[in-house]
């Protein structure tokens, strides 16, 4: 910053660069903002003026391959005339419902991952961290597609149980409905939840499980009370990391989810391609975004409003 | 119930990780209601012995027993010890009141007692009203209480405290000291307290174990301890001595002689641990017991001969540091400005005597 001052000192003319320079100089916010906006242009270019358009095009109509430019609620209403298409609200509660378990489910699986990771492992933490996201570097729909030989008719499971003679006929529920989309998902959002854990349980300090010991509780009472309750922040942050993305997923579904385990994202996905009505996607995507947004308001007011009344009471 | 003179008793204990004696064979006792303290240099096994009191160590050889039971292999949660951490471990998701009721859990008393418990110990650590901040709402100081607080309400046989005044500041440290061992004296409760401040130690403690590479060297009461070391290491670590090695070349008046090659012949008592004839010794003495004068002192004392090297004013007393023709380390002397001699401070290059009174020296052990 010297430098700068310096430059402005002997550079009297070009009142405005030095005025601009001075400001740049005085002023944190200023400076915050100039370091802020290369990534704001990108942020804007990227996600607010797509995202603008989205929702305009919400209040459009398609009229077969034209687009009515008149603004109307349309589309909004026939989303939420449940009694005419229940199919959006259904598939919406159904994709909400079916994360929500995907989200349960990778952090009950991530949760032990990264505890062994924090606690078990003295040595070599990086190479264990890289081990565990191996399988993550194939790519995300040769994961999808695995599951499918693994879980299909004639798949690896059913191969394997029927030679075993335990099985004569292929198990059908495995593939193509909702426990395989579930199943699918949990293992492809598993190794992103592992690393806010994992960090969340490498910050806590030892000596606060070793006074938990000392003050008579036994192992599982110091999970319960001193190691669970300090994980929170990590196990929140990976719940979000998943939850989110995962409502709006439809490869997966695609794949594996046959017509019982189509999710929200299919039926976007349809409406902008074969059914071709941009305007209707649009308007059932703002909707599923706000019912996200929703959501996680809610939960991190819920978790907001316990530690307030904590720190009240 | 055992003897109160071994309440708890440490035999044969040792604790190695990997090549390194942590502990290395210890044996001792400590009494009941005793404010016990472990003092010694960094890294020479105080917390590790600490931490094989509360059961977070297993030890590689050796017993421990507390009142009479073998904990050897009980796990620390069922140990009647509580421990107070150096960096406190204030539980940062409870609140005071919770940190300080967390092991009353275990006892099964009631809602109110808990209460009850809880906010008589924040009277005793002169924190009431303070029950519902949580940890990072407190300051060093009161983290420091509360730990003592939620250690004390489980009523343990003993108190484990590894350096808990370590984080004070000096002011905070003294205030802290008194109060702990006032402390100790209405609850009664056995105190195991480490530290590496020996004038901490020596405030504070009933009695004093120096520790050294895993080894105890003495066990005293902090006067003897200062007075009469037993060796030359805990001579060292406690305070500031001077050392004059020699060796003794016989007795006169119940006093040994002592050879000290170019200082000449010095007297010391001889009588705790006598010394045969030719065996190498140190004779220690503190610089407060040493006398600093332009000119030869008269018969009876001890005195050698030097030249004052530097000297240091503090105020209420002065340090003087002669160098003696044959000695390495110069002789420290430390004297009350109210009664010194005032000239010596400008002695120039004139010699100078130091003088001590034979009682005043210590016959430890020569190496
Ligand atoms: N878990 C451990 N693994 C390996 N070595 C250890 C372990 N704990 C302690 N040590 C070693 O044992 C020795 C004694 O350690 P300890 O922590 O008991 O020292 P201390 O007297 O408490 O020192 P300080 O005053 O610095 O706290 C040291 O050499 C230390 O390196
Ligand atoms: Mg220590």
């Amino acid at each position: 910053m010297v430098s700068v001052a310096e430059k402005t000192l002997v550079q009297p003319t070009g009142g405005l660069r030095r005025r601009f320079m001075t400001l740049l100089y005085r002023s944190e916010g200023v400076r915050g903002y100039a370091l802020l906006l290369p990534t704001l242009l990108v942020m804007i270019a990227m996600l607010v003026v797509p995202l603008g358009t989205l929702a305009l095009q919400s209040f459009w109509t398609q009229i077969y391959f034209k687009l009515d430019h008149s603004f109307t609620l349309n589309n909004y209403l026939q989303i939420f005339d449940f009694k005419q298409n229940p199919i959006y609200l259904v598939l919406l509660f159904r994709s909400i419902i079916m994360s929500l378990m995907v989200t349960f489910f990778v952090v009950i699986t991530a949760y032990p991952m990264a505890y062994f990771l924090a606690f078990k492992v003295q040595r070599h933490k990086l190479v264990w961290l890289i081990l565990i996201t191996v399988p993550f570097w194939t790519s995300y729909l040769l994961r999808v597609f695995a599951w499918k030989i693994i879980l299909g008719f004639q798949g690896v499971i059913n191969s394997g149980l029927i030679s075993l003679g335990l099985i004569d006929q292929p198990l059908e529920f495995l593939l193509y409905n909702q426990t395989s989309v579930v199943i699918t998902l949990t293992h492809a959002w598993a190794a992103f939840a592992i690393l806010p854990i994992y960090v969340s349980l490498e910050k806590i300090d030892r000596s606060l499980l070793e006074a938990a010991t000392d003050l008579g509780d036994t192992p599982r009472e110091r999970f319960w009370r001193v190691t669970f309750p300090l994980s929170m922040p990590g196990v929140v942050a990976a719940g979000l990391l998943v939850f989110i993305p995962t409502v709006g997923d439809y490869v997966t579904p695609n794949v594996v989810g046959g017509t019982s385990g189509i999710m929200i994202g299919n039926i976007i996905q349809s409406l902008f391609g074969k059914a071709n009505n941009a305007p209707l996607g649009s308007a059932v995507s703002i909707v599923m975004m706000a019912a996200i947004t929703l959501l996680v308001c809610a939960f991190l007011m819920l978790i907001g409003r316990r530690r307030w009344k904590h720190a009240e009471t | 119930m055992a003897a109160d003179e071994s309440f708890i008793a440490i035999r044969n204990l040792s604790k190695h990780f990997g090549s390194v004696k942590a502990v290395d064979d210890i044996s001792f006792n400590i009494r009941r209601g005793e404010f016990f303290s472990l003092l010694g240099p960094s890294g020479c096994g105080k917390t590790t012995l600490l931490r094989i009191l509360a059961g977070f160590e297993i030890p590689t050889k050796g017993d421990v027993l507390i009142d009479g039971q073998d904990m050897t292999t009980v796990p620390p949660h069922l140990r009647p010890t509580n421990m107070v951490f150096q960096s406190y471990a204030i539980f940062p998701h409870l609140d005071v009141k919770q940190n300080i009721a967390y092991g009353l859990r275990k006892t099964g008393i009631s809602k109110e007692e808990t209460e009850r418990t809880v906010n008589e110990a924040l009277e005793m650590i002169k924190l009431p009203g303070y029950g519902n901040r949580r940890a990072d709402q407190l300051s060093g100081g009161q983290r420091q209480r509360i730990a003592l607080a939620r250690a004390l309400v489980c009523k343990p046989k003993v108190l484990l405290l590894d350096e808990p005044l370590g984080a004070l500041d000096k002011k905070l440290r003294e205030e802290m000291q008194l109060e702990l061992r006032q402390l100790q004296r209405s609850v009664g409760i056995t105190f195991v307290f480490v530290t590496h401040d020996q004038e901490e130690a020596l405030t504070m403690s009933d009695r004093i174990a120096v520790m050294s590479r895993g080894k105890v060297l003495q066990i005293e009461t902090s006067s003897r301890l200062y007075e009469a070391p037993n060796c030359r290491e805990v001579a060292d670590f406690i305070g500031t001595m001077n050392f004059i090695d020699g060796s003794v070349a016989g007795s006169e008046n119940g006093y040994a002689v002592i050879d000290a090659g170019p200082l000449g012949s010095l007297r010391a008592p001889n009588a705790e641990r006598p010394f045969e004839r030719n065996r190498r010794v140190t004779l220690a003495v503190r610089p407060e017991k040493l006398r600093i004068e332009t000119a030869p002192p008269g018969d009876g004392t001890n005195s050698v001969a030097g030249k004052l090297g530097a000297q240091s004013y503090l105020g209420d007393r002065s340090h003087f540091y002669v160098e003696v023709p044959g000695m390495t380390k110069r002789i420290a002397v430390a004297s009350q400005n109210a009664t010194r001699n005032l000239d010596i401070t400008d002695s120039g290059d004139r010699p100078v005597w130091v003088s001590w009174p034979v009682e005043s020296g210590v016959l430890l052990p020569g190496e």
